[in-house]
């Protein structure tokens, strides 16, 4: 009984008070069946409404129903305006889905923890240093060595962890044609009982298989690679020139420490033959503190422990500092070990996107915001309109915490049908989103589940939304004086003011937003048409790899071969493609002198490739096929004004370290984007694709890339017939993956044209919201002031005087907001600075553009508001007066 | 209109009382019930014995249904539960304690 039926009374009041009637009209016939008189049987029984109403609300929850009666009156008053409520559950479901998706994505990327015991406990270890440029940098990558000498060193109080970041290998599972990708991560046999992971199946890598041919798969890679079938268990994969015998099925929910990866296979860290080298930092470093030690005490030093044995190892380590100059030494020794939590795992990915994707979480809440105000202005609009019927409503005694009540149900139910579409934007809007991040055959992977943290944010969202929406006009409405409003004389200018105000923040959110979606609109249109130096067109990329490495004679053989077929234009090679992912620099030594402090970079080609990717020569000429490395070699202008500032470098000579061959210098070539289309030119060398070692024999060549041009318009039409030529000259070439030129420098702006996508569609409907929030409040104004208008133009007001007083006061406004906007504005591109290209915040047009857009909707959105303004017949409204 | 105030307070322990000798009584009857055994003294308005009934049924003490009568029409008919038992013994023993005070008072003024 009790509470459950009060609460069942509450919603069925009616027949709640059909049942009170029955049983107190029962009682008087009783009372008349026993004989007494009916007329003094119903007066004995008193006011029958009083009792009904005493035990009606004895029956129910109150507040309940008196909710529910708000409720559905909200929910007529909704009804009433259906346009007006549309626009406004839209707008706000816009809202509030884009600024769950951002939280969606910024959870998933950066806040969610590992699936991992002890994930509070894990840190990652990086080193701080002063970088080439002088800048500095943060280094998280390790050598094997060095990591293993420090895990000795902390083994007391916490356990150090091995892993590589997920690379996309080439990996055979029956014969060698058959080549797939997968995200390979090279583990300490430690990590998966650190971390307190069990297998799906089989059983995980331990530490006893740190060097044992051993595979574990993760649940997703099973899952998605081989259906879950239980036999994938003694399967062996091949990988180089490697077999690995697969153990285990890692568990289900464990996709690996580097957020945006999935990794699909684990291996042990010493089978990779970088782990025992001294020189190499390839993998990362994980510090799990053992349980009962406490951080606050213990890291520091431990970490100071840590530095001094890195330190130790780096200066004992006979290759680690070979030709190094003293001053790059000392650069290269001064370094901070730093400690980083990592909970939430460690990835390029986090790094790269975490401003990005803060400041699309921004504009999705600015656009939320604006949102808010215009319908918050509607509900004013509105709650003005219904100053009588508030009015009437305190007379006859209802309380003002029951107005408030009132409007804030108004409120909760656009919120509610606002997040039920909001809900669905969002769960659309975060894969999507997700699926541009990066380049379409790599695409970010993240869990992007909608559990309870997901569920609480958008709860305390959508709180604040109604909180946003209803508090301003339901306070003003309870504050509604009756005597005032009932007589029809209440202030009529309070209502416009708190508009007015509400203008100016509406104007002042969007005018941050275009600002801001400006900046990188411009940022990617400049990086997009950055001149390239070199042509994109039709050029098709094959990188090939060859097991134990080929002779050059082979590789030229195999790029004759392609070269031979129809629909070729010309065929060339190069060790890597520019724009691609691999840089390597190297020191240069003029006149045998010590290397200078900068480095240049260089890229091993083939003759014919500088002219078939369109760079042209300057000065001197190309390789021809007798030129060889060391030897000759070809450098850009940077290089000459770097090394040899002023002077023809034709015939000069360079080395590349203190005690190298000699390089003579054939030709100059313009600069172009060595790996990164965001940084400013650097000193490039190309060298002759032709190795020969101390003996003067030529050496192989394990991988490199034949850059093709093709006739046909689109260069991938041809990649598998390309495939499968390669295929069966076997001669140990495999092509490991196509693409084209044209794609290596789209994915460079990947991130740039995400950001400007995603914020020129909030600045579009930004500018949209903020333009009929403009409207609706200058067309309410004009209504509400056509008495005034009208006294005015009956004593002669000129047309000019009308428009000035509608709509001075607006513009008063808007360019108070619009300067607030800018001023934001600065603020906000100062903490994203990093994202420009060639952009300031300050330049000019950066400023006028977001000005223009903000002034032309202003006048749009007062233009119907004026003329209803100028239309308004004085006799025609002071006879209705 | 004047109310007879003689009940307040002690409505709840006669209707317990009542429903604790005979079972299933509705409104009237209990209304009948306390004014026949009171000697026509003590007499529930109807505008306060039914929000009590209702008040104690909300309270668990005494549960209500429907039943059919032989005049077709229907009646509200309540009995005790055995929460409704506790409370009248607690009832009982405070009216009790209470008498017992007043009877004091009046004795020795």
């Amino acid at each position: 009984m009790s509470l459950w039926s009060r609460l069942s009374n509450a919603v069925f009041a009616e027949r709640l008070n059909r049942e009170i009637d029955e049983e107190l009209q029962s009682h008087i016939e009783e009372a008349i069946a026993s004989g007494r008189d009916p007329q003094e049987a119903r007066r004995a029984f008193g006011c029958a409404l009083h009792t009904r109403e005493a035990s009606h609300s004895i029956r129910v929850v109150g507040w309940l129903e008196s909710l529910l009666s708000d409720i559905s009156f909200g929910w007529r008053q909704l009804c009433r305006n259906k346009v007006t409520s549309a626009a406004a559950v839209l707008s706000l479901a816009l809202g509030i889905g884009s600024c769950v998706a951002a939280f969606r994505l910024i959870d998933a990327l950066l806040w969610r923890p590992l699936p991992i015991s002890g994930s509070s406990r894990l840190y990652f270890l990086s080193r701080k240093l002063t970088g080439l440029e002088g800048k500095p940098i943060e280094d998280g990558y390790w050598a094997t060595p060095d990591f293993n000498l420090m895990r000795d060193a902390a083994k007391d109080q916490a356990d150090l962890i091995a892993i590589s970041d997920a690379d996309r290998t080439d990996i055979t599972w029956s014969t060698d044609d058959d080549m797939e990708k997968a995200h390979v991560v090279y583990a300490s046999g430690n990590m998966f009982p650190l971390f307190g992971l069990g297998p799906a199946l089989g059983r995980l890598l331990a530490p006893a298989d740190d060097r044992a041919p051993y595979a574990v798969l993760s649940w997703d890679y099973w899952n998605h690679r081989f259906g879950r079938d239980p036999h994938v268990l003694g399967r062996s994969v091949h990988i180089g020139d490697q077999t690995f015998e697969i153990v285990g099925i890692g568990p289900r929910d464990f996709i690996g420490t580097e957020k945006g990866t999935v990794t699909d296979i684990f291996l042990p860290l010493s089978v990779n033959r970088l782990a025992t080298r001294e020189n190499v930092q390839w993998h990362r470093s994980f510090l799990i503190l053992k349980p009962g030690v406490s951080p606050a005490t213990a890291l520091e030093p431990l970490r100071q422990h840590l530095s001094a044995v890195s330190r130790a190892f780096e200066l004992e380590c006979s290759t680690c500092l070979r030709g190094m100059t003293p001053a790059t030494i000392e650069r290269y020794l001064n370094k901070t070990l730093v400690f980083h939590p990592a909970g939430a795992g460690i990835s390029d990915l986090q790094k790269d996107y975490r401003r990005s994707l803060a400041i699309l979480g921004l504009l999705a809440a600015l656009v939320l915001l604006i949102a808010c105000v215009n319908v918050s202005n509607m509900m004013t609009a509105q709650a003005a309109a219904r100053a009588q019927e508030m009015a009437l409503r305190i007379s006859i005694g209802a309380g003002r915490r029951r107005l408030v009540q009132l409007i804030l149900c108004q409120s909760a139910l656009l919120a509610f049908f606002a997040s039920v579409l909001g809900a669905f934007f969002a769960a659309w809007s975060a894969p999507f989103v997700l699926s541009l991040i990066n380049p379409p055959d790599n695409p970010a992977r993240l869990v992007l589940s909608a559990d309870w943290r997901v569920l609480l944010f958008a709860f305390g969202l959508i709180l604040l939304v109604v909180l946003l929406l209803g508090l301003l006009p339901a306070l003003r409405a309870s504050a509604v004086r009756p005597v005032a409003a009932l007589k029809g004389g209440e202030d009529p200018h309070s209502p416009r003011r708190l508009m007015r105000g509400a203008i100016a923040v509406q104007v002042a959110f969007c005018c941050l937003v275009l600002f801001l979606s400006s900046l990188f609109v411009a940022s990617f249109q400049r990086l997009q048409n950055r001149p390239l130096g070199f042509s994109t067109d039709r050029l098709l990329l094959l990188e090939t790899v060859a097991g134990k490495g080929q002779l050059p004679v082979v590789w030229n053989q195999t790029a004759e071969a392609l070269r031979a077929l129809p629909g070729i234009d010309s065929v060339a090679i190069a060790s890597w493609p520019l724009l691609g992912r691999i840089r390597i620099n190297s020191e240069i030594s003029i006149n045998g002198a010590p290397p200078s402090p900068t480095p240049a970079w260089f890229l091993p080609v083939s003759p014919g490739c500088l002219s078939t990717m369109k760079i042209s020569l300057v000065s001197g000429r190309d390789f021809r096929p007798d030129d060889t490395s060391p030897g000759a070699a070809i450098v850009n202008e940077t290089f000459v004004n770097t090394y040899f500032p002023g002077q023809d470098p034709i015939g000069h000579t360079f080395k590349r370290g203190a005690n190298e061959p000699i390089n003579t210098i054939v030709a100059v070539t313009p600069d172009v984007p060595y790996s990164d289309l965001r940084e400013p030119s650097r000193p490039v060398f190309y060298l002759p694709l032709a190795q020969i070692d101390d003996k003067s024999a030529p050496s192989v060549v394990d991988f490199a890339t034949f850059i093709i041009h093709t006739d046909a318009q689109n260069p991938l039409a041809m990649s598998d017939s390309l495939r499968l030529l390669i295929a069966q000259r076997h001669n140990g070439l495999r092509v490991s993956n196509i693409t084209t030129q044209l794609d290596l420098v789209r994915n460079q702006t990947i991130r740039e044209r995400l950001i400007a996508m995603l914020a020129a569609f909030f600045a579009a409907v930004a500018l949209l919201l903020a333009g009929i929030g403009l409207y609706a409040v200058l067309n309410y104004s004009v209504l509400q002031r056509r008495r005034e208008i009208g006294i005015r133009m009956a004593i002669g007001s000129t047309r000019a005087g009308i428009v000035r007083i509608v709509t001075l006061d607006v513009f008063l406004m808007i360019a108070l907001g619009g300067c607030a906007g800018v001023a934001l504005g600065f603020g906000a591109a100062r903490y994203v600075e990093s994202l420009f290209y060639q952009v300031k915040a300050t330049d000019a047009d950066m400023i006028a553009s977001p000005t223009c857009a903000i002034l032309l909707t202003a006048l749009v959105a007062t233009l119907p508001a004026v003329l209803r303004a100028l239309r308004t017949d004085p006799t025609e409204i002071l006879r209705a007066q | 209109m004047p109310k007879t105030d003689s009940l307040q307070g002690s409505l709840d322990l006669l209707v317990l009382k009542i429903l604790s000798r005979r079972r299933r009584l509705h409104g009237y009857a209990i209304m009948a019930a306390i004014a026949s055994t009171s000697g026509e003294v003590l007499r529930a308005e109807e505008g306060s014995l039914y929000p009590a009934l209702y008040r104690m049924e909300e309270a668990g003490w005494i549960r209500a249904e429907w039943i059919k009568k032989d005049s077709g029409r229907r009646a509200r008919i309540y009995e005790l539960t055995a929460a409704g038992k506790k409370q009248l013994g607690a009832e009982e023993s405070r009216w009790q304690s209470v008498s017992l005070a007043i009877n004091r008072v009046l004795r020795e003024a």
